[in-house]
């Protein structure tokens, strides 16, 4: 029986100049044709196969996503020894993302971890000896994936997801309870509540898809401010990390003429530091930051970056900025440590918790490797590496959540049709299985056990 | 000594619901067949509610009854009551539900094994099975004669070292004052058979005259006579009804304050019960706030005066049970002819089964029923019928026979028992069946009827009626398919006096089906169609009214079978897999699944565990190969 067409990004994520989208399965040539015009007109497949050839990928609605390469390799010749078509693209992040989400709405899966490996073993083109690899890598990846979501944001997506999960499986309990226990006197839930839910649900995955944390900043940039009084040392920690080997930077206006945005990559991960205009013009422009400016940066920001004077005690206004970064995800970088005072760290340590208070010496780049392996670790959890596997797994979260609300809107559909409730819950319970995908949680006997626990049932 | 009496095909230890139903499938298939029971006057009881069917059970009787069963045709014939439960919830949860005679129910059954050639009955107390070189050879029972067998079943309910408690009162014993098998578990354990203890229970009965019906609510049947089985043509049937009644403050206070003196709690009961069945003591724990319990009471056939106080099982001392019912309305001066009792006995873990239901490690053992720790009647026949089947594959040399999930609750219930075994009584629901639009009640025969065939269980009448009916429902699909109305004054005005909005291009009638409030009767009366049967027409209507969603789930289906259908063959080592999780590995091993698919239903084994495993097999094959 012939396997689902799947995609993934396979290059690794970052400053590579360019990244590879790869299509492998039976409908991959139908699906890379779909996306991709060459520049001399004719379809992919008029090409002889392992022809590379020059185009464009167009969106469905004829605009122009990014000019690019691609290449049809017929089965078996192919590293899945499936019909395969690779796409290699500009290697910025909205072009591959892009690039990959057409590839699904035209009509591939997302790959599993490690799935190309698997297939490409399974089909024959892996001798037996890297068994014991492809194995590895099946198992790494996979828990690589689970771990993602469960700890991206110390957990806050699988915490969001898994709130969401259950208002769903509330709904499905009351109906599995009332359907399978029709003469037991359960109050029945009505198609108002269930719609109600449902839509609850529904906004929440939205919310999460349009926030959808990593794959957001890999798209965007995570929204970064660093606020402290001034004369703290911000603009030379600033200018220690643009230092940093690996961060590039770019500059982007903003909207309003007076706000400049910086967008650098800080080893793998995107930031977005507000209002860091002038830096190169006058030093010392971040350093002007006060108390009021810093105030106004926070609410905006997805990452605070607090800086404070380790060789002096903490002032008034230190004091002020902190009680505003506490309410945000924020980190606490007591500088001047080369200064060797750093009575405020144990303090500040207790108040904000061990991890997210830091010592770092922004003239002697003390501590900054400890600062970055904090901020990657924060952003994509311990495992952390952009490493494709990872960054797939966020595109096929994403790709999940998406599925799982258009079977709600369906339910949601089927509701308002006052359709019977054996159909409402094939699909509330598709979209449950789904949410379960990616948080690795099974509902089989979830939901028989919450009908007992929760309904007095039976003879 | 032992001395041989007879040799057989097929022993089935046990004439319960499914020992009945396996013993009648294996002689309809031929073979030479004896059955066991401890009591001849006791064949088929039912000795704890007297219905059949409800929900998801009710599902099971059609398939039963869709194999060539016994189960659907002799409820339809012992009926005393039949309602259609869930008929607001959609097609899929529609389920049957009969009340019994419980002693007709009896009678009917032990006249048609009777009758069955091939089949002996016999009352026989089995204490041995004799198994020689991981092959059953047969029993022994405890008169010392020997039936020698090919294949020996399994169906011993809740008679293995059964041991009945209420209050301080316990003795061994099987349900109504049978014997208890006490002998047969050790024999089992012998043979290296893992054994569990679960726990059942039953509620009191009471004197139908002892009741005041003014202060209960009647439960009637429904008006339009339905019947479980396809080949039952039973029209008229005088229907009893049931009465609805409910405890209060006071019957709580009496359970509560005597707590301690119930089997329950006081240490006496070993084994593990059913959530869904709880004693009223437990729902009183576990649901303290709960103001009110109702209780259905349900006579127990038409020639007695017992009432069956459904909801009140208990295992408190008698005179208590006597006492709390005293306090409900309606039941005042109720006489309890029996005191409700929790029973206690011994049954397989069926992990170790194939699904086949053969032991996975004796050749020739199959069990089936609560023996399998399941619970209900219409579990025990589903699984005694596959049993009767797969003992005679088995003798016969054929492939064993196994329904999938997607095509019967029967797959549903026996996948779930090999894969994922039960830590509790299992009973079936419907919301265990993820496939539960295609497994309806009404289209039991289109999905198995064929089968049956095959197997050489379906006659021809049944066969015949069965493809008068499929040819109906093609003849009418067809038509519907072709015949268009165009949007004219005529036409909408039809539409209109059916109560559906107007054409504004042209449509099917297939399509016109689909609208909620429009049937095949009206579009018949209105377009002068050709007249159906109702249950084609129930047909017709659920082709279309749910096409969308039939499509989902066999899209769903199409998935799932890519990992069914890779199968894993029967040596493979899983502990030598290291890249498996442990847990993993462990359960393989326990379990060893037949197929991917299999292998991905068992808890603990992860998707990634799955793909190792289908790359261990791959490396196996081409290791194989060289």
């Amino acid at each position: 029986m012939a396997e689902d067409t799947i995609s993934a990004v396979i290059t690794a994520l970052g400053e590579g100049a360019v990244g590879i989208i790869r299509i492998s399965g039976t409908e991959a040539l139908a699906i890379g044709e779909k996306l991709f015009k060459a520049a001399a007109g004719k379809k992919l497949g008029a090409y002889a196969p392992n022809t590379l050839v020059y185009g464009h990928v167009y969106d469905f609605d004829a605009s122009l996503v990014d000019e690019v390469l691609a290449v049809y390799m017929a089965g078996p010749r192919s590293y899945t020894a499936e019909d395969v078509v690779e796409i290699q693209c500009h290697g910025g992040l909205q072009s591959l993302q892009k690039i990959l989400t057409l590839t699904y709405q035209a009509g591939a899966r997302p790959a599993e971890p490690g799935e190309f490996t698997k297939r490409a073993f399974l089909n024959g083109r892996i001798d037996l000896t890297q068994a014991e690899a492809v194995m590895d890598i099946i198992r790494s990846r996979s828990e690589a994936s689970l771990k993602l979501a469960v700890r991206q944001q110390k957990g806050q997506l699988a915490n969001a997801l898994r709130g969401l999960r259950k208002e769903l499986l509330d709904v499905i309990i009351n109906l599995e309870a009332v359907i399978d226990y029709p003469e037991e006197d359960i109050e029945e839930i009505t198609f108002g509540e269930v719609k109600k839910s449902i839509n609850f649900v529904c906004e929440g995955m939205e919310k999460l898809l349009a926030h959808a944390h990593t794959g957001k900043i890999l798209r965007e940039g995570l929204r970064t401010a660093i606020v402290g009084r001034p004369n703290v040392g911000k603009s030379s920690l600033l200018n220690a990390l643009l230092k940093e080997e690996r961060a590039i930077v770019s500059e982007y206006a903003g909207t309003t003429r007076d706000v400049i945005e910086e967008q650098l990559l800080l080893d793998g991960v995107p930031l977005v530091l507000a209002d860091t205009a002038g830096i190169r013009q006058t030093d010392d422009f971040v350093e002007q930051i006060g108390v009021e400016k810093s105030k106004e940066l926070l609410q905006k920001a997805e990452l605070v970056i607090c800086v404070v004077d380790g060789s002096e005690p903490l002032t008034a206004e230190d004091e002020e900025i902190l009680q505003a970064a506490e309410s945000k995800p924020c980190v606490i970088i007591v500088n001047k440590s080369d200064k060797d005072v750093d009575a405020n760290l144990v303090q500040l340590q207790k108040r904000f918790g061990q991890e997210r208070v830091m010592a770092l010496s922004a003239k002697t780049t003390a501590g900054l490797d400890a600062f970055t392996a904090w901020l990657k670790n924060y952003v994509y959890g311990s495992e952390g590496a952009l490493s494709d596997g990872v960054y797939v797994q966020n595109a096929r979260h994403e790709q999940l959540l998406r599925e799982a609300l258009a079977s709600l809107e369906d339910a949601v559909a089927a509701a308002e049709a006052m359709l019977p409730y054996d159909c409402i819950v094939i699909d509330v319970r598709n979209a449950i299985d789904l949410l379960g995908e990616i948080t690795g949680d099974a509902v089989q006997d979830e939901i028989i056990n919450e009908i007992f626990s929760r309904f007095c049932i039976g003879k | 000594m032992g001395y041989i009496t007879d040799s057989f095909d097929v022993v089935v230890v046990g004439a319960g619901h499914a020992g009945v139903e396996a013993a009648l499938a294996a002689a309809r298939l031929g073979g030479k067949t004896l059955l066991a029971t401890l009591s001849l006057d006791n064949v088929a009881l039912m000795p704890c509610n007297p219905s059949i069917g409800g929900s998801a059970k009710g599902q099971l009787v059609r398939e039963i009854d869709a194999l060539g069963g016994q189960m659907g045709i002799n409820a339809d014939k012992a009926c005393i009551q039949m309602r259609l439960l869930n008929t607001g919830k959609g097609y899929a949860v529609h389920s049957l539900r009969a009340q019994e005679d419980k002693p007709f129910y009896t009678t009917l059954m032990k006249q048609v094994i009777e009758n069955q050639p091939n089949l002996e009955l016999k009352q026989l107390m089995v204490d041995k099975l004799l198994v020689e070189n991981g092959q059953v050879v047969g029993i022994e029972a405890e008169t010392g004669e020997i039936f020698e067998a090919k294949c020996v079943i399994l169906a011993t309910g809740t008679y293995l070292r059964g041991r009945i408690v209420y209050g301080q009162v316990n003795y061994e014993c099987g349900p109504n004052g049978l014997r208890s098998a006490t002998k047969l578990s050790s024999s089992l354990l012998e043979h290296g058979v893992e054994l569990m203890r679960f726990k059942t229970g039953t509620p009191a009965r009471v004197d139908a005259r002892s009741l005041d019906y003014n202060k209960m609510e009647p439960q009637y049947g429904d008006e339009e006579v339905r019947n479980f089985s396809f080949i039952s043509d039973i029209t008229t049937r005088t229907q009893v009804p049931c009465w609805l009644s409910y405890t209060n403050a006071d019957t709580h206070k009496i359970i509560r304050d005597n707590l301690h003196l119930s089997g329950m709690f006081n240490g006496m009961i070993e084994g593990v019960g059913p959530r869904y069945c709880p004693s009223i003591e437990a729902k009183l724990v576990r649901f303290a706030d709960k103001e009110r319990h109702q209780l259905f009471i349900e006579p127990e056939g038409t020639h007695t005066n017992e009432m069956y106080v459904q909801g009140m099982s208990s295992s408190l001392p008698a005179h208590i049970q006597l006492q709390f019912m005293r306090t409900i309305p309606g039941l005042e001066n109720c006489k309890m002819m029996r005191a409700g009792y929790a029973i206690d006995y011994d049954c397989l873990n069926p992990l170790q089964l194939k699904p086949n239901l053969e032991h996975k490690a004796i050749s020739g053992l199959f069990s089936a029923g609560q023996s399998n720790g399941t619970s209900g009647y219409e579990e025990a026949a589903a699984q005694g019928l596959m049993a009767g089947i797969n003992a005679m594959n088995k003798i016969n040399g054929r492939e064993p026979f196994v329904l999938r999930r997607d095509e019967a609750y029967i797959g549903v219930l026996i996948d779930d028992l090999v894969t994922k075994g039960t830590n509790e009584p299992y009973r079936m629901m419907t919301s265990r069946a993820e496939y539960r639009l295609l497994l309806r009640q009404d289209n039991a025969d289109l999905r198995l009827t064929e089968k049956g065939r095959a197997l050489g269980l379906v006659d021809d009448y049944r066969y015949e009626r069965f493809t008068e009916k499929r040819s109906a429902l093609e003849r009418t699909l067809q038509k519907l398919n072709k015949l268009s109305l165009s949007p004219n004054e005529e036409t909408n005005a039809k539409l209109a006096a059916m109560g559906t909005a107007p054409l504004r291009s042209g449509t099917k009638l297939f399509e016109l089906l689909r609208r909620k409030e429009v049937t095949y009767a009206k579009l018949q009366e209105a377009f002068d169609l050709p007249e159906i049967s109702a249950p084609v027409a129930e047909q017709t209507e659920i082709f279309a009214k749910y096409e969308g969603y039939i499509t989902k789930q066999r899209q769903e289906v199409e998935r799932a079978l890519k990992l069914e259908n890779k199968k894993i063959p029967d040596d493979v080592d899983y502990h030598a897999i290291k890249e498996l999780s442990s847990e993993a590995a462990e359960k393989l091993e326990k379990v060893r699944p037949t197929s991917i698919g299999q292998a991905s239903r068992i808890s603990g084994v992860s998707p990634a565990d799955v793909n190792v495993l289908m790359i261990a097999l791959e490396v196996k094959r081409r290791k194989e190969q060289e």
